[in-house]
C-alpha cells in the first residue's frame, strides 16, 4: 500500500521475532530476537554469554515450545549442566525429554594434521543431524571462535563459517552466536563481519570497588531497539535485564488519596492525605522522625490490607519493628500475614544499577502498593552525585509506572540549608514534608511543614511533631507577638497568655461591676428626685384644692351674707 | 563433475557407494606388524572425498602394504557418527589403531604430511 509516496506500514512485513522469554530483554528488544537469524553476543570473559544463550534456549523449549540444540566448544554437556544447574535450570531433564540437544565439539590442534584441500561439511552434517533429531527451532553455537584455534587455516575457516550462517538462516532457525571480546573488534575473529543481523555486547565493569554487569544492543538489523546500557543481573532464577527506556514519563494520574496513619497530617494535605502513585520525600536532620512518619504509612496501608514493602538500608527489620513498637505501632502481624515485606541490604552491597533491578524483581514478585525507601541517602555512598541522581530518577519513574506510592526518608546535616537535599532530588518528588528541629530556650522540638505537595491544597503552616508512645502527634505551635515556639516554651507562653486573659476578664468584670453600681445609684438619685417631686406635687395640689375650697367657701358664705343682709337691692327700689 | 564419476567406477567408487565397506588385504600374518586401522570419513561423493580416497589407497599400498585396514563412513547416511570421532572437517582420516588416535583432515593430497600424520617414516 503506498500513500503519499510512503510504504504505509502493514503488520505482515514487520520482522518476525523470537521472544526470548528472559525478563526485560524482550522489551529492550521489542519482541524478542529477529527470528530465522543469527545473533551475535560478545563480552569478555566472565561476562555471562553462555549463561544468556542457555536460557535462550531453555526458556524457548519451556516456555514457547520451541525446542533448542546447544553446539558447545568449550564445555562439555556434563559441565554445562552443572553450569546452569544454579540458574534453576534442569538441562538433564530436557534433554531426557528431547527439548534440549548439547553437542559437545572437541577440537584438539596436535591431533589435526592439514594435509590438502578439506571443508567443514561435518560440522554441518552435526549441526544438522542435532537440529533434525528434536526438530529444533533454536540454536546456540558457543563459542565458535574455538574453531580458529584448533584449525589451522583461517581462510577455508572463514569461507566455512559464510556458509555456515548462511546456512542457518536457510534452515529458519534463531541462532545466538557467541564470541569473546577481541582488542578494539567485538569479537577476536571478527565474527561480526558474518552475523550482522543482530549484535548484543555484554560488560562487566568495576567502579569503586563495585562491579556492574551491563548489556547494550550494538545493533539490530530491521527493528527499532533500545540503544542505551542496561544493567542486568543473573540470579537463582536466571537472567533479568532492567529495561529503563521503557520506564517512560507517561504514567497515569489518579485522584485516589491514601491517608497517612496521621490524622492531623492528613487534615493538612487537603484533608485526605498523599495521592495514590504519587511519590513523597520526608527530609530532616537526624532524630526528627522520618521513620516514623514512614512507620504510620506502613502500619495504616497494612491495616487496609494492602501491601507494602520496605527497603531498609540502615536498621534490621527487628530493629524497625522494635523501634515501631515504642510508639505505639505494630508491625510484626503484618508480616505474618505477607501484608508487609522488608528488605534490607546495606548501599554498598551492590551497585546503583543493582538495585535498581533488585528493586524490579521485587516489585513484580510482591506487587506492593506502597513502598518505603529508608533512607534515600544511603545511596550517595555508592556513586557520584550524578549517577546517583539518575538513578533514583529511574527508580521512582519505575515505582510510578506501577502506580506505587511510594516515600523516601531523606537525612541531611544540620550545616545545609534545610531546603536543599543532598541529592537533590525534590523536583522528582510529589509531596515534601521537611522536619525541623527548632531549638529554643535550653531544649529541642520538632516541627513539620508541607514545603509542597502538588495537586493540592495544603497548609503552609508549620506543626509541632510530637512523638507519642501512641504514635505521633501534631499540635498547632504558638505563634503570636512575631515569635514561633514549641514544646514547653510554647506551654510556658500559653500558661502566660492565660493568666493574663484570665485578669484582663477580671478587669472587665470589675468595670462591668462599678458601670451597674453607678447606674443604680443614679437610679437612686432618680427616683430620689421624684419622690420629692411628687410630694412637691402633692403638696401643691393639695394647697390648690385648699384655695379652691377655700374660695368656694368663700362665695358660697357672700352670697348667705347677702342674703343675710338682705341684698336684695332690687326688692328695695 | 562427470569424469571424476567415470575413473571413480573403476575400483573405489563401488566402496564409496555403499554405506559400510570394509576394504581388506590380507589380514594380521606378515612381519609382526599390527594392522593399521584407518577410517575415512566423507559426505556423499565430492571431488574432494573421491580424490582422498585414491590417494589414501595409494598411500597405503606403497607403505603399509598388507597391513592395513581402510574403512569408509559417509557421514549423510550416518550423521550420528560424526560426534563419536568428533569429526568436522571432512575429509577427514582417522588412524584407530595403532593408538593413540590420530586424525587428519583434508583429501591427503599432500604425502609428506599424511605420512608426519600416521606417524610413518617416509620411505626413500
Amino acid at each position: 500500500m503506498v500513500d503519499n509516496g510512503r510504504m504505509v506500514r502493514q503488520d505482515r512485513t514487520l520482522l518476525p521475532k523470537s521472544a526470548t522469554g528472559i525478563q526485560g530483554l524482550d522489551e529492550i528488544t521489542g519482541g524478542g530476537l529477529p527470528k530465522g537469524r543469527p545473533t551475535l553476543v560478545c563480552g569478555a570473559a566472565g561476562c555471562g554469554k553462555t549463561l544468556l544463550a542457555m536460557e535462550f534456549l531453555i526458556r524457548g523449549a519451556l516456555d514457547y515450545n520451541e525446542p533448542g540444540v546447544f553446539m558447545a566448544f568449550e564445555e562439555n554437556a556434563e559441565e554445562l549442566s552443572k553450569n546452569v544447574a544454579s540458574l534453576g535450570f534442569d538441562l538433564v531433564e530436557l534433554s531426557k525429554k528431547k527439548k534440549i540437544v548439547v553437542d559437545y565439539v572437541y577440537i584438539e590442534r596436535s591431533e589435526i594434521e592439514e594435509t590438502g584441500e578439506y571443508d567443514l561439511e561435518g560440522l554441518f552434517i552435526r549441526l544438522d543431524h542435532a537440529i533434525t533429531s528434536v526438530d529444533a527451532k533454536r540454536v546456540v553455537i558457543d563459542t565458535i571462535e574455538a574453531l580458529f584455534s584448533g584449525l589451522p587455516n583461517p581462510n577455508i575457516l572463514r569461507a566455512e563459517l559464510r556458509r555456515l550462517f548462511r546456512w542457518l538462516k536457510e534452515k529458519g532457525v534463531t541462532a545466538i552466536i557467541t564470541g569473546e571480546r577481541g582488542d578494539g573488534t567485538l569479537t577476536r575473529h571478527a565474527l561480526e563481519e558474518y552475523v550482522a543481523d543482530c549484535v548484543i555486547m555484554l560488560d562487566h565493569r568495576v567502579t569503586d570497588q563495585i562491579s556492574t554487569r551491563r548489556l547494550r544492543i550494538i545493533k539490530y538489523r530491521g527493528s527499532t531497539h533500545g540503544t542505551n546500557e542496561y544493567p542486568f543481573l543473573i540470579d537463582e532464577s536466571g537472567f533479568s535485564v532492567l529495561p529503563i527506556t521503557s520506564v517512560g514519563l507517561d504514567h497515569k494520574a489518579t485522584d485516589e488519596r491514601v491517608p497517612t496513619g496521621i490524622p492531623r497530617l492528613d487534615v493538612m494535605l487537603d484533608g485526605k492525605g498523599y495521592y495514590r502513585g504519587s511519590s513523597i520525600l520526608v527530609s530532616g536532620t537526624a532524630g526528627t522522625g522520618k521513620t516514623s512518619l514512614a512507620m504510620h504509612l506502613t502500619d495504616e496501608s497494612c491495616r487496609r490490607g494492602e501491601r507494602c514493602l520496605y527497603l531498609a538500608s540502615e536498621e534490621s527489620a527487628n530493629q524497625i519493628i522494635r523501634n515501631a513498637k515504642s510508639i505505639g505501632i505494630n508491625l510484626a502481624p503484618w508480616v505474618k500475614k505477607s501484608l508487609l515485606h522488608f528488605h534490607v541490604a546495606r548501599p554498598t552491597y551492590s551497585g546503583l544499577e543493582m538495585h535498581l533491578v533488585t528493586v524490579n524483581k521485587l516489585i513484580k514478585e510482591f506487587q506492593p502498593t506502597i513502598v518505603v525507601i529508608d533512607p534515600l541517602t544511603g545511596l550517595t555512598n555508592i556513586g557520584t552525585v550524578v549517577e546517583v541522581k539518575a538513578m533514583i530518577m529511574r527508580l521512582i519513574d519505575l515505582l510510578k509506572s506501577n502506580h506505587i506510592t511510594t516515600l523516601c526518608t531523606s537525612l541531611t546535616h544540620g550545616g545545609h540549608d534545610l531546603q536543599q537535599t543532598e541529592i537533590a532530588v525534590t523536583s522528582l518528588m510529589d509531596t515534601w514534608l521537611l522536619l525541623r528541629d527548632i531549638e529554643y530556650n535550653g531544649e529541642r522540638t520538632r516541627g513539620l511543614y508541607v514545603l509542597k505537595s502538588r495537586g493540592m491544597a495544603h497548609s503552609n503552616q508549620i506543626r509541632e511533631f510530637l512523638i507519642t508512645n501512641k504514635g505521633i502527634d501534631l499540635t498547632d505551635v504558638y505563634v503570636g507577638q512575631g515569635m514561633v515556639l514549641t514544646g514547653a516554651a510554647r506551654k510556658v507562653q500559653e500558661m502566660k497568655e492565660k493568666a493574663e486573659a484570665a485578669v484582663r476578664r477580671e478587669e472587665l468584670e470589675r468595670v462591668k461591676r462599678e458601670l451597674e453600681r453607678k447606674r443604680l445609684i443614679m437610679e437612686a438619685k432618680i427616683n430620689a428626685i421624684r419622690s420629692e417631686y411628687e410630694s412637691a406635687e402633692e403638696q401643691l395640689l393639695a394647697s390648690l384644692k385648699e384655695q379652691e375650697m377655700k374660695e368656694k367657701t368663700l362665695a358660697a358664705d357672700s352670697t348667705v351674707i347677702a342674703g343675710m343682709r338682705k341684698a336684695d337691692t332690687s326688692a328695695n327700689k | 563433475m562427470r569424469v571424476p564419476a567415470k575413473t571413480a567406477k573403476k575400483t573405489p567408487t563401488r566402496s564409496l557407494s555403499k554405506s559400510r565397506e570394509v576394504l581388506c588385504k590380507s589380514a594380521k600374518e606378515e612381519s609382526g606388524g599390527e594392522i593399521w586401522n584407518l577410517r575415512l570419513y566423507v559426505a556423499g561423493q565430492t571431488p574432494k572425498s573421491i580424490l582422498a580416497f585414491s590417494n589414501l589407497k595409494n598411500l597405503c599400498e606403497e607403505h603399509l602394504k598388507g597391513k592395513y585396514n581402510i574403512e569408509v563412513i559417509d557421514l549423510i547416511k550416518n550423521p550420528q557418527l560424526a560426534k563419536g570421532d568428533q569429526i568436522l572437517a571432512i575429509p577427514t582420516l582417522v588412524r584407530k589403531l595403532p593408538i593413540p588416535i590420530r586424525k587428519i583432515i583434508g583429501d591427503l593430497s599432500d604425502t609428506e604430511r599424511v605420512l608426519v600424520g600416521l606417524d610413518l617414516k617416509a620411505t626413500k
